[in-house]
């Protein structure tokens, strides 16, 4: 047993702050320290992506990180995404195109295609394969996550056009 | 998968590394971006009862793209050189090896000083740099000192960095001519079956000058000087890249694991470094 | 109460009932983050529960020292199989009529194999505990080769010989050796080795499916809690049968069945890991007693990996006989099966091997034999269908494999060989040689269509080019054409011949209308991603005339839903479907009464029309199924009970049989062994198609699955025992990157004896593309004399192919 710590996050907008074990990895603190079960644990060594959250602007696997390293982050899960009265695009098109089937890859999913529009609005297919290669789908061969993330991209960028 | 606890620093400076390093000898390991060491840790593979995690520590994210050379951070990400267009402009290498890392967000947190530096085999900027004759800046208590990325590998997991140093950057000539990283590997997120750096140039049709590492294909990354000169001198004709091939062949030690008995990962190497020999050539 | 939509075509719409792509009801909750999947129970007072697991795939234990375990600050207990002896739970039944330790009892068996349980207050308490559990072993010979275990005088299982030595029967009859499980056979022995012996062609192979594994993205776990105030005990879990689970629980603890409780929540993908029981839920539940409190339990990567529920690792050897102008005349099949130290496989009690005697395919072969040898080896105990009906990937790959060698033989395209020994349209319903009744099919249609939107002539002269121009210097890619027509059988299944432990293989469901027209309904089964509560919606919507967006469906709860096998084998639809569509039925004939009886005439008198009942004759006259059930609940009907409920047990009368006519097309890297696949084409015929949006989905995933298994996904052991593919490093699963598109088609072939004519798809991509994948590798290599080839077919192996036959100069 090591001294425990005192970290601060900004998780969806929240502050949290608590004392932990430094080995405490930042999916355990969401999921339950914090209630945050949306992000999954897949593989447990920075594979499968199931556990994806975006962590100051960049997409981490957060069963590869301690919550002591995560300390004075801004943490965004996919619960910070959307709710239900404002649905991200992402999640909208995901239903729409049947861009998953059991669930459990899906917040990982979803956050990842987050980050990934934003860095690269307009991608091809084969963009979307490589960018969203870090996240492993057992059901639906990726297919239709492809389709989504193409769909979403499509509804953004015209949402940002008549904003514009 | 729950490592053994440990003791967690993030000091502000080097100084403070260097501080708990040398209280700590090799119960201490720095860290960057972690995704080498916590999966180990996870596994309970590593212990580490004494982490000190780099992030805090100012200076070592930068690119620096001088007249002759280029410097980077250890604390520089896959990520980071992916997006630079400098870097890319300087040394394009850099950034097609750096696409071939892993999966996007190991990319995000991937740094190049803890892929050069923990002297894991698989890692694919060890032989980059070897083929790019980079330095690796290592500071400790006695002050900074440089060794030759071509120097610093002795076998797995082991290098010329003492336990109370620390890597902070790597400096690599402005390299010339063409290029290519050329890696085969089982899906995205493995190590290399086999992979090839090559750098090279040439003038009227003849290569003036050639270099040539191998990845993943003995217990260190290699650096072949042979296959390299091998080139040299030749119009790059089929039989000058048998014989640089040949050469590499000779240099590597390769052993039999998940991704095939040591017949076929010789076979590979030897396609890999032609096909990184002509397109490097034909880009030269 | 008027209608809002007013066209008969709006009211169908209006119902979004079977043959519409309705969008997933289960999405909103998953796409938020809020499913609610097993790790994500968080009860009051929880302890969590972690195994110390054997290093050893053989040793005897000689001591297990739990003191410095328990001295760790959290660590409250360590159970080892002395503590659970007395409770009689340090062995379980499995499902396949063997027994399994729960906790190690003297020995291990194989490597990660169950020492001890640690319970602690935290995660982080039970990994250090685990840690300081020392356990003393003595090694002893390792043998994880079935051939070898059958010759050796090692004996694995010294619990199962008799008294000096004898060897007892097991629950499959005679052993022939102390390795020796069971022999199964079906069809006739001595006319099929005859029918061979004079043909005029024979071809054999030998071809290992080797062991993988289904690896769901979420790891097997469990959360037990016992009240010990009301004697009830709950056990959520990731349970693809949670009634099954149920009974277990209670006949190996002897707590009665109603004071269990089994939930399964929201489960991350199951493809057969989730069928068996493991012995962490039994140590939860035992921990849990003792203790008092709820305890969880859960896998990590790699104890899912190397100790639960692995698939296949079949040695299968054959011989097929033809004419010489290739209609086939007679098949044997002898199958060495490799189950690990326990026989654990999830087969029906009757079928060991599972329906391996599927083999013949979807070919009208009049002779056949199959014979199965299980055996014992030290390697982790399954044997589950992964993503398919039991045993049936491995039936399919053979016959597959078996025609492609036999079209070698007899040299003739493998496309028409598969043609001209179809059983044809009219032969069905089809007795098969090895006994299976095949209920409907038209391969002929389904494989014309095939060959001539992928342009096969085409492919094959392309291919012919490709072979030129490699001879000749100019690439050194070769191209592969892969087919593969299947025949899957699915939806156990007759009670007759079908059960687990003793249950029959019906399945359930239950509904309830409720008075302002909404209803719900539950079943026995239990979705991992299949979308039931979508598409089981939309049969009921078609049978009763009310909204598929107003029916709930529910599903896992043992306290709720009726009794049911739960989902494996493609049986939800099958079997569970069926039950939907005839209590279905049974609301809607009590239904049609009470409209009768509104509309004054006699009950002859009204016919059902898509949402409602109409008077014979006069449509302007009808009751909708809204006001139906209003009344049902609200007036007083001479000779009605009030209410509108049913209940249905639907026990099959046949299995159903899909099948499919799947196309790929590969080129391969001969000097790296790389494989690019350029094309993939797959007909999938699966009856009446419920919700094709989801239909399409299964496609694409279980062809994923099928190119993993093919192209590198194994469980892998060194000659120690030690398993090398823990960790997805070196598990292949396969990521965006290396998936393609696939074009998905489809005829429509009803079951005859299946109430919605539907025959379930879930798994016929998996069974179907293992063989295409595979088949497309071999056939690039078929024109420098390759016959047969071991999957997986990763780098080094396709290479290795190259090189066996002098392609690299």
């Amino acid at each position: 047993m090591s001294n425990k710590m005192h970290i601060k996050l900004n998780v969806n907008g929240k502050e949290e702050e608590f004392l932990a074990e430094p080995r405490e990895l930042l999916i355990y603190t969401l999921r339950e320290r914090l209630n945050i079960t949306g992000p999954h644990i897949g593989c447990e060594t920075s594979h499968c992506g199931a556990c994806t959250v975006t962590i100051d602007g960049k997409s981490v696997k957060s069963c590869t990180m301690f919550a002591a390293q995560a300390d004075g982050k801004s943490i965004t899960t996919i619960e910070g995404l959307g709710g239900p009265d404002n649905l991200h695009p992402l999640q909208e098109a995901f239903k729409e195109h049947h861009g998953l089937q059991c669930g459990y890859c899906t917040p990982g999913m979803i956050t990842r295609a987050t980050k990934l529009l934003e860095e690269n609005p307009n991608p091809t297919e084969e963009e979307i394969r490589f960018g969203m290669a870090g996240n492993i789908c057992r059901c639906t061969g990726y297919q239709n996550i492809v389709k989504s993330i193409q769909a979403a991209a499509v509804e953004m960028n015209a949402s940002k056009e008549a904003a514009e | 998968m729950i490592p053994a606890a440990f003791e967690y620093y993030r000091p502000q400076d080097m100084a403070g590394v260097l501080a708990i390093l040398e209280e700590h000898g090799d119960d201490a390991r720095v860290m960057a971006g972690g995704h080498s060491l916590i999966p180990m840790m996870k596994l309970r593979m590593a212990e580490v009862p004494h982490l000190i995690d780099l992030q805090d520590v100012g200076g070592l994210s930068d690119i620096t793209v001088e007249a002759s050379r280029i410097v980077i951070g250890a604390m520089v990400t896959q990520a980071d050189i992916i997006d630079s267009a400098e870097l890319t402009a300087a040394a394009p290498i850099l950034r097609e090896a750096a696409l071939q890392i892993a999966d996007p967000q190991v990319r995000y947190m991937g740094t190049v000083g803890g892929n050069v530096a923990n002297g894991d085999p698989g890692n694919d900027m060890p032989g980059l740099m070897q083929c790019l004759d980079a330095t690796f800046t290592l500071v400790g208590s006695d002050g900074e000192r440089d060794v030759p990325a071509r120097d610093f590998y002795e076998a797995a997991y082991m290098t010329a960095r003492d336990d109370e140093e620390v890597l902070t950057a790597v400096s690599i000539p402005l390299p010339s001519g063409g290029y290519a990283y050329e890696k085969q590997k089982r899906k995205i997120g493995d190590y290399a079956t086999a992979a090839a750096s090559v750098q090279i140039t040439q003038s009227g049709g003849t290569c003036t000058s050639a270099a040539i590492a191998m990845t993943n294909l003995s217990d260190t990354p290699i650096f072949s000087e042979a296959a390299g000169a091998a080139l040299v001198g030749t119009a790059l004709d089929d039989a000058a890249i048998k014989s640089s091939v040949a050469a590499m062949l000779n240099d590597i030690d390769p052993t039999e694991d998940n991704r095939g008995p040591i017949a076929f990962k010789k076979h590979v190497a030897g396609v890999i470094l032609r096909r990184a020999i002509e397109r490097a050539w034909s880009r030269a | 109460m008027k209608d809002e939509v007013d066209t008969r075509e709006d009211r169908v719409a209006n119902l979004k009932g079977m043959g519409c792509s309705r969008k997933r009801v289960e999405d909103a909750r998953f796409t938020q983050g809020k499913g609610n999947y097993v790790d994500d129970i968080k009860l009051d007072g929880m302890l969590f529960g972690d195994f110390v697991r054997s290093p050893y795939a053989h040793a005897r234990i000689k001591s297990i020292d739990t003191a410095a375990a328990l001295e760790v600050p959290g660590v409250l207990a360590v159970l080892t199989a002395a503590d659970l002896e007395p409770l009689g739970l340090h062995w379980m039944p499995t499902l396949a009529g063997d027994k399994q330790m729960v906790l190690a009892d003297g020995k291990v068996l194989f490597q990660g194999q169950e020492v001890a349980f640690v319970v602690a207050e935290d995660r982080y308490a039970a990994a250090d505990g685990i840690e300081l559990v020392e356990v003393e072993y003595e090694e002893l010979p390792v043998i994880v080769n079935p051939f070898e275990a059958l010759k050796s005088d090692v004996v694995l299982r010294e619990d199962l010989m008799g008294e000096g030595g004898s060897l007892p029967d097991g629950a499959h009859g005679p052993r022939k050796h102390h390795n020796h499980i069971f022999t199964w056979d079906a069809g006739d022995k001595e006319p099929t080795e005859e029918v061979i012996a004079n043909a005029d062609v024979v071809a054999t192979e030998s071809m290992y499916y080797h062991r993988t594994h289904p690896c769901p993205l979420e790891t097997c776990g469990c959360v037990a809690s016992m009240d010990k105030v009301n004697g009830k005990l709950t056990l959520w879990g990731t349970f693809q049968a949670p009634h099954a689970i149920r009974t277990v629980v209670s006949l190996i603890s002897g707590i009665e069945e109603h004071n269990i409780r089994v939930v399964s929540p929201d489960i991350g993908g199951g493809f057969g890991n989730k069928v068996g029981a493991y012995p962490g839920y039994v140590c939860s539940v035992v921990a849990s007693i003792v203790t008092g409190k709820p305890v969880k339990w859960i896998e990590d990567r790699m104890d899912n990996l190397m100790t639960t529920a692995f698939a296949r690792d079949y040695h299968m050897t054959g011989k097929i006989s033809a004419t010489k102008e290739g209609k086939i005349t007679g098949l044997h099949c002898h199958v060495t099966a490799d189950h690990g130290g326990f026989d654990a496989c999830a087969d029906p009690t009757k079928f060991p091997a599972g329906f391996m005697n599927i083999c013949t395919g979807s070919y009208d072969i009049p002779t056949a034999y199959l014979e199965v040898d299980g055996v014992y080896t030290n390697k982790a105990p399954g044997g589950v269908s992964y993503r398919c009906s039991f045993r049936v990937t491995e039936a399919v790959y053979f016959i597959e494999r078996m025609i492609e060698v036999l079209a070698i033989k007899l040299d003739m395209d493998a496309a028409e060989l598969r043609r001209i020994n179809f059983i044809k349209k009219e032969q069905f319903p089809y007795q098969a040689a090895l006994g299976w009744e095949y209920d409907s099919g038209d391969y002929h249609t389904a494989w014309d269509k095939a060959l001539k939107t992928v342009d096969y002539d085409g492919l094959r002269a392309e291919q012919a080019q490709r072979v030129e121009d490699f001879k000749a210097g100019k690439t050194r890619k070769l191209m592969g054409i892969g087919l593969s027509f299947f025949t899957e059988i699915v939806g156990a299944g007759p009670v007759k011949n079908c059960d687990i432990l003793g249950l029959g293989m019906f399945d359930s469901c239950e509904i309830r209308i409720h008075p302002t027209g909404s209803a719900i309904a539950r079943l026995g089964t239990i979705s991992q991603g299949q979308g039931h509560a979508t598409t089981f919606a939309q049969i009921l919507a078609s049978e009763i005339g009310l909204p598929a967006d107003s029916i709930t469906i529910e599903e896992g709860d043992t306290d709720t839903a009726p009794y049911g096998l739960g989902t494996y084998g493609s049986r939800s639809t099958p079997v569970a479907g069926a039950a939907t569509a005839m209590a279905g039925r049974k609301i809607r004939a009590k239904a049609q009464m009470i409209a009768a009886y509104l509309l004054e005439v006699h009950d002859n008198d009204v016919e059902f029309d898509v949402d409602r009942f109409v008077v014979k004759g006069a449509p302007e006259k009808f009751k909708t199924m809204k006001e139906i059930a209003f009344a049902a609940y609200n007036q007083a009907i001479p000779g009605i009970e009030p209410g509108l409920e049913a209940v249905s047990y639907y026990d099959p009368p046949n299995m159903t049989y899909p099948f499919g006519a799947y196309v790929c097309v590969m080129d391969i890297d001969v000097d790296t062994g790389v494989p690019e696949i350029r094309r993939f084409y797959a007909l999938d015929d699966c009856g009446t198609r419920i919700n094709p949006m989801i239909i399409e989905g299964q496609v694409h995933g279980g062809l994923t699955e099928a190119l993993a298994v093919a192209l590198g996904q194994e469980i892998a052991y060194d000659d120690m025992g030690n398993c090398k593919t823990g960790t997805l490093m070196d598990f292949f699963l396969p990521t965006a990157w290396e998936v393609p598109n696939y074009e998905t088609d489809y005829t429509v072939t009803p079951s005859p004896h299946h109430p919605i004519g539907a025959k379930g798809v879930g798994e016929s991509p998996h069974v179907g593309g293992v063989p295409c994948f595979s088949n497309a590798v071999q056939d690039a290599f078929r024109p420098f004399g390759n016959t047969h080839t071991n999957m997986p077919h990763d780098h080094w192996r396709i290479w290795k192919t190259a090189n066996e036959l002098g392609l690299h100069g």
